[in-house]
């Protein structure tokens, strides 16, 4: 059974090339675009590996991450933001809310893909 | 703190260039020998009429002896002094700089000026790069779509066995997006080029306007005739954005209705009469107390016209106008002293206050003070008061407790002030 990644993110074409990579890797990838339900979607799909943007319709993904924190079925999903946001003050939100991992956009997809490898690893070696 | 040496030695040099004894002077205008010896060595402050009998007993014009700019170029060197601690300079000598190359004294004062302005300015457009919401939208838009270019290129170039079809949407994709990218880019050198028109000035908005009012005496004679106060502010060269003709134009307006409310001609001699008294001038007139300072203020200055000063905050305490007189320097930048009445009066407002106060270099002030709404008084939200102090020069001592005040803290040497936020920069001397 192949691993799975949520994407949340609105932007299409980041969405198609991002989608593109992963499932070249191997990965399942299912999409959602909006915020305001992206908790539901995540504990609907129950993925491996979340990628959340920030800037989202509905919601930000500040807050969504915050909530996942505070769900005690997704407290330890490995979870990849991607923003155009880069300043320090958001990277420390974004850590203060306990992300796995903070990359600014533009990006690059090796970087991009290798860490989605990594946290799923690291994940998966959790006893 | 150096006592201010510019008045008391203008007097002595003016009687020593006539050969007057300073006994005979003295006796001439109807004071002691001693005190006039105080008054030349600077340890008395003096206006009214001693001054005005002085400057004809040595048939000279008042305004020769006045010290008033000059104070207020002393004070602003210390500004300028305290701006950079780092470098020493010699305090004590400021009134010599000053008198003796007045020219240099105002290029240092100008040049701290801009460079306070410019300081103001970057930090607004940190402010402005960081919290403006467009730039930000416009930069999160410019990010994704490169960011949607960048990683596309990078699958068509390194993905050798692409199908037609991927390749055909990836091109799609960054053709789009690359439009996107054009559009969004000119959308944002458009944001940024709009933001620099809108700030040409290096001054703030505010400063602008009260340097075009100190450069003509806090009297408008344009104004006074009834020309139009938009007008006015649209030819004035000196206002030189958008931002600072727009608020040129609000204080214009307000000058303008006091004017037609307290037309000069029948107002100066209701002064004089009323003894500059602005609560009976409110009631002679039939218009607001602050209405009646602000008209004081704006008399045109002559022999027998008081120094007049005038300072108003909002309810946060940021100075709004400032004309200072003689003997009390108002600061350009930064909060004013917190013992002036015009801070007291925030707590009552309404209630009209006079205190007596006292510079540091011993000019008194009756000041009177008085919160007032700054707007239409509403139900539906707490009324926004701003605060406005008249300051009337006294003639010599009067006997009233003063209260000692200065002008900031910064420049302020009084020691065991309860009222002080910040170490002086100032040595003792």
């Amino acid at each position: 059974m192949s691993k799975t990644v949520l994407l949340v993110e609105d932007e299409p074409n980041i969405i198609e090339a991002i989608s593109f990579l992963l499932e070249r890797d191997g990965w399942t990838v299912r999409i959602h675009s909006q915020g305001d339900d992206a908790v539901d979607a995540v504990l609907r799909v129950a993925p491996d590996v979340l990628v959340l943007d920030v800037m989202l319709p509905g919601r930000s993904g500040f807050d969504i991450l915050r909530d996942l924190r505070s769900n005690t079925v997704t407290k330890d999903l490995p979870i990849l933001m991607l923003t155009a946001r880069g300043q320090t003050k958001d990277r420390e939100l974004a850590e203060s809310y306990g992300v796995s991992h903070f990359m600014t956009k533009p990006f690059s997809n090796d970087e991009m893909l290798g860490k989605v490898r990594d946290l799923y690893t690291a994940s998966a070696d959790k006893p | 703190m150096p006592k201010s040496a510019l008045t008391g030695s203008r007097i002595r040099e003016h009687r020593l260039m006539r050969g007057l004894k300073q006994a005979d002077l003295a006796r001439d205008i109807g004071i002691s020998a001693s005190y006039l010896n105080l008054i030349e060595h600077n340890r008395r402050r003096i206006g009214g009429k001693t001054l005005l009998a002085l400057s004809e007993a040595l048939k000279i014009d008042p305004s020769t002896l006045s010290q008033g700019a000059e104070r207020a170029v002393v004070t602003e060197l210390q500004d300028a002094a305290a701006s950079d601690a780092d470098i020493p300079v010699e305090l004590d000598q400021i009134d010599d700089l000053v008198a003796r190359f007045p020219g240099w004294a105002a290029k240092i004062t100008a040049q701290h000026r801009r460079l306070r302005a410019l300081e103001q300015t970057v930090g607004g457009l940190n402010d402005r790069l960081t919290h403006d919401p467009v730039l930000s939208e416009r930069m999160h838009e410019v990010l994704s779509t490169v960011s949607a270019i960048r990683s596309t290129a990078a699958i068509l170039v390194g993905t050798p066995d692409l199908g037609a079809e991927w390749q055909a949407r990836f091109y799609s994709n960054i053709d789009t997006e690359s439009r996107r990218l054009a559009d969004s880019s000119a959308a944002m050198a458009a944001h940024l080029d709009n933001l620099s028109r809108k700030d040409t000035s290096t001054a703030t908005p505010l400063e602008v306007v009260f340097s075009a009012f100190d450069a003509r005496g806090h009297h408008l004679r344009e104004l006074e005739e009834g020309g139009d106060p938009e007008a006015f502010a649209a030819k004035m060269s000196e206002i030189d954005s958008t931002a600072a003709r727009t608020l040129a134009a609000e204080y214009f307006r307000t000058y303008s209705a006091d004017a037609k409310a307290m037309p000069l001609e029948i107002f100066e001699p209701a002064a004089h009469e009323m003894k500059f008294d602005p609560a009976a001038l409110a009631v002679r007139f039939g218009v607001p107390l602050e209405a009646v300072f602000r008209r004081l203020a704006s008399l045109p200055r002559g022999a027998t016209v008081p120094d007049i000063g005038l300072v108003s905050c909002d309810a946060a305490g940021a100075l709004l106008v400032r004309k200072s007189p003689s003997g009390l320097a108002l600061p350009w930048f930064g909060a004013g002293c917190p013992l002036w009445p015009l801070y007291a009066a925030l707590s009552a407002p309404g209630v009209p206050i006079r205190r007596v106060i006292e510079g540091e270099d011993g000019a008194r002030f009756t000041a009177m003070a008085l919160a007032h709404p700054s707007g239409p008084l509403r139900f539906d939200r707490p009324p926004v008061y701003h605060s406005i102090m008249l300051l009337v020069a006294q003639d010599d001592a009067t006997g009233e407790v003063a209260i000692p005040v200065g002008s900031s803290c910064r420049i302020c040497a009084r020691s065991d002030c309860d009222a002080r936020r910040e170490p002086t920069v100032l040595t003792h001397g």
